[in-house]
């Protein structure tokens, strides 16, 4: 008994000290929700510069206090249901429209944000958030495929129908995601992304389970990694996903089909929780400033909108097809937008049966 | 004596409190939840779907086989191993080794499953040395067994071993020289006695593996769904938590089956 008494009491004090150390480092690095010269920025795990945020605490006073989620509807859950103070947040645009009809997010004011004008038109005035009235763009990007050019020939894997090639039985990885697969056998079928009618979903879904026969496996993230170890010579994910792999393996290549893909936006948002406004104003500044988005963007290997930080950036980068289409490809890219409940189930319920399919 | 029965009460407290805070409250939740349609209203609607849906259904199907093939193997593998381990003169160490990769991280060990299994791999590196091409070892049903069923085996081995050490020797002795041999000692005596450790090993292991859902991406590609796929895409992508908890509710339903399946029907007094 006495062991046990004096044990308990050993495990109280250590934790007593990892408490005191840990408020100690937080008070240190600034994380937390006290204090006023504080900026809580809830973002995509890795998706900033680290040395950018110290810049900012450098240039302004302010503490950032980074917190990351690994999905948008995740993020939509945790502010809904309120009790954060997220000053600003990066959803992707349909979950923009879905947070502007559930009231959730706070109007821009145009005269404080000084740096807006060095964004490029093409990436402004979007059907999700008109005159940029609630967001601001963070990054942009595709849907496309990655493929390995020592097990594929380049002009094999020019257009989304060549995935149903005969010739890549058992090849190709899917991303785990009911809205892009389904959008581009729509696309190949020259229906919307944003199709809201049975018959053309069904008959989406009737192409798609063809395609099963060469679907390897069907997985997110982990994309990167396998086609970076040869696991699979073909993938379907996104523009900043390829990057990252063409990294670690200098044999893969990224394509967006000319006959259309998905185009995507993270836009910065102030959720109605905010509680440091001033702060969130200085940081939608501060990563406006050509420069800051410019080293942002080599970062993060992302397509930046910022037209001058765009200028900025090393001629290899910013001419770069794979990553900055040409205008004739841009302009075949459609933007997703909010299905509604009923669209969204229906889409995903396509997608599970796909799934289900045996080989 | 009524200060003693104060006193009971006083400690049950924060047992009760607890019980009713995470364990009744959560499952009435869901229960409610899944009787209830989007705009608030109660119905069975859930149900209807779940039960008139062929895919759900499948997927049930799915779980519920992959379950059983993970708890057989792990069964055929662990009592062989609880027994010899039993034999061994340093058991607690052995078992010590067996349970060691219990205290990594799960997600941990299926990366490093990914490193063996893929096409650059371990294994595809060791069989090239036999002149074997690479092959595709990955996404497929094996490895999702194969690592199912390793994440699996210290969970059936515990409980099976334990039962196995408190069986008395003398009664072993005692069957032998009543002239019974080596295995029908074994089929007779060990096997009857250490029952309850394999119902235990069972339960611990049927029940986790209808709802395994990160090895179903990571190593089984998705080529193997189960109803833990499908709860995971109702509560985070569809926001369809009614239809999630449907699902949930279906699995409890299936958990309390297995339970009285593998429930000890005779009260024995074990002893310590």
């Amino acid at each position: 008994m006495k062991k046990l008494l004096s044990s308990v009491v050993a495990i109280l004090i250590v934790v007593a000290v990892l408490f005191g150390a840990q408020r100690y480092l937080a008070a240190k690095t600034g994380s937390g929700e006290g204090g006023s010269k504080v900026l809580n920025l809830y973002n995509w795990g890795d998706y900033i510069d680290p040395a950018l945020l110290k810049k900012f605490t450098k240039e302004t006073g302010y503490k950032v206090s980074y917190e990351t989620f690994d999905s948008n509807e995740a993020m939509f859950t945790k502010v809904k249901q309120g009790g954060t103070s997220y000053d600003l947040a990066v959803p992707s645009e349909y979950m923009i429209e879905k947070m502007k009809a559930a009231n959730l997010l706070l109007p821009l004011d145009h005269r404080t944000l000084t740096e807006l004008k060095n964004y490029d038109s093409r990436f402004l005035n979007q059907s999700f958030d008109r005159h940029n009235k609630y967001s601001v763009p963070y990054f942009w990007g595709t849907l496309g495929i990655i493929y390995n050019d020592k097990y594929v020939k380049a002009s094999d894997v020019q257009h989304w129908d060549d995935l149903w090639s005969s010739k890549f039985k058992n090849q190709v990885m899917l991303i785990d995601s009911a809205r892009d697969v389904l959008g581009f056998t729509l696309i190949t079928q020259g229906k919307s992304v944003n199709d809201k009618s049975t018959a053309d979903l069904a008959a989406a879904q009737g192409k798609l389970t063809t395609l099963m026969p060469n679907v390897k496996a069907i997985i997110a993230d982990e994309i990167k990694m396998y086609i970076a170890q040869d696991e699979a010579s073909i993938a379907v994910t996104y523009s900043g996903e390829a990057s990252e792999a063409m990294v670690n393996n200098k044999h893969l290549h990224y394509v967006v089909p000319s006959e259309g893909s998905n185009l995507w936006f993270d836009n910065i948002v102030m959720p109605k929780t905010a509680k440091h406004k001033a702060a969130a104003y200085a940081f939608l500044n501060f990563i406006s400033e050509p420069k800051n988005a410019a080293q942002n963007a080599e970062y993060i290997g992302y397509a930046t909108p910022n037209k001058k930080a765009l200028a900025l950036l090393p001629k290899s980068i910013r001419e770069d097809k794979q990553f900055y289409p040409d205008a004739k490809t841009v302009s075949h890219l459609q933007v997703y937008s909010d299905l509604g409940q009923k669209w969204t189930e229906k889409y995903n319920d396509a997608f599970l049966e796909f799934k289900m399919t045996q080989r | 004596m009524k200060s003693k029965q104060q006193r009971q009460l006083f400690y049950l407290v924060p047992y009760g409190a607890w019980l009713l805070l995470f364990v009744i409250a959560p499952l009435f939740l869901l229960l409610f939840q899944s009787l209830t349609s989007a705009n608030g209203g109660l119905t069975l609607h859930n149900y209807a779907v779940y039960f008139g849906s062929g895919t759900y259904l499948r997927m049930t199907f799915n779980s519920v086989w992959f379950a059983f093939l993970i708890t057989l193997i792990t069964l055929v593998i662990s009592y062989p191993m609880a027994y010899l381990l039993n034999q061994l003169k340093r058991k607690q160490f052995w078992l010590l080794l067996v349970i060691l990769p219990t205290w990594i991280n799960l997600l941990l060990k299926t990366y490093a499953f990914i490193g063996l299994l893929s096409k650059t791999g371990t294994v595809n590196n060791f069989m090239s040395f036999f002149g074997i091409a690479p092959q595709q070892l990955l996404f497929s049903d094996w490895s999702f067994l194969l690592v199912a069923a390793y994440i699996e085996i210290p969970f059936m081995i515990l409980p099976i071993f334990n039962s196995l050490a408190e069986i008395d020797p003398k009664l072993e002795q005692a069957s032998r020289d009543l002239g019974a041999n080596k295995w029908q000692t074994l089929r007779r005596v060990i096997l009857p006695l250490s029952m309850p450790g394999v119902k235990a090993g069972i339960q611990a292991v049927f029940i986790p593996s209808l709802s395994l859902f990160m090895i179903t991406r990571l190593i089984g590609g998705n080529r193997v769904i189960t109803l833990g796929t499908a709860i995971e895409e109702h509560f985070l992508v569809t926001q369809n938590w009614q239809l999630g908890s449907t699902i949930g509710v279906i699995l409890i339903v299936a958990m309390v089956v297995t339970m009285i399946l593998t429930r000890d029907r005779v009260k024995k007094n074990t002893r310590k």
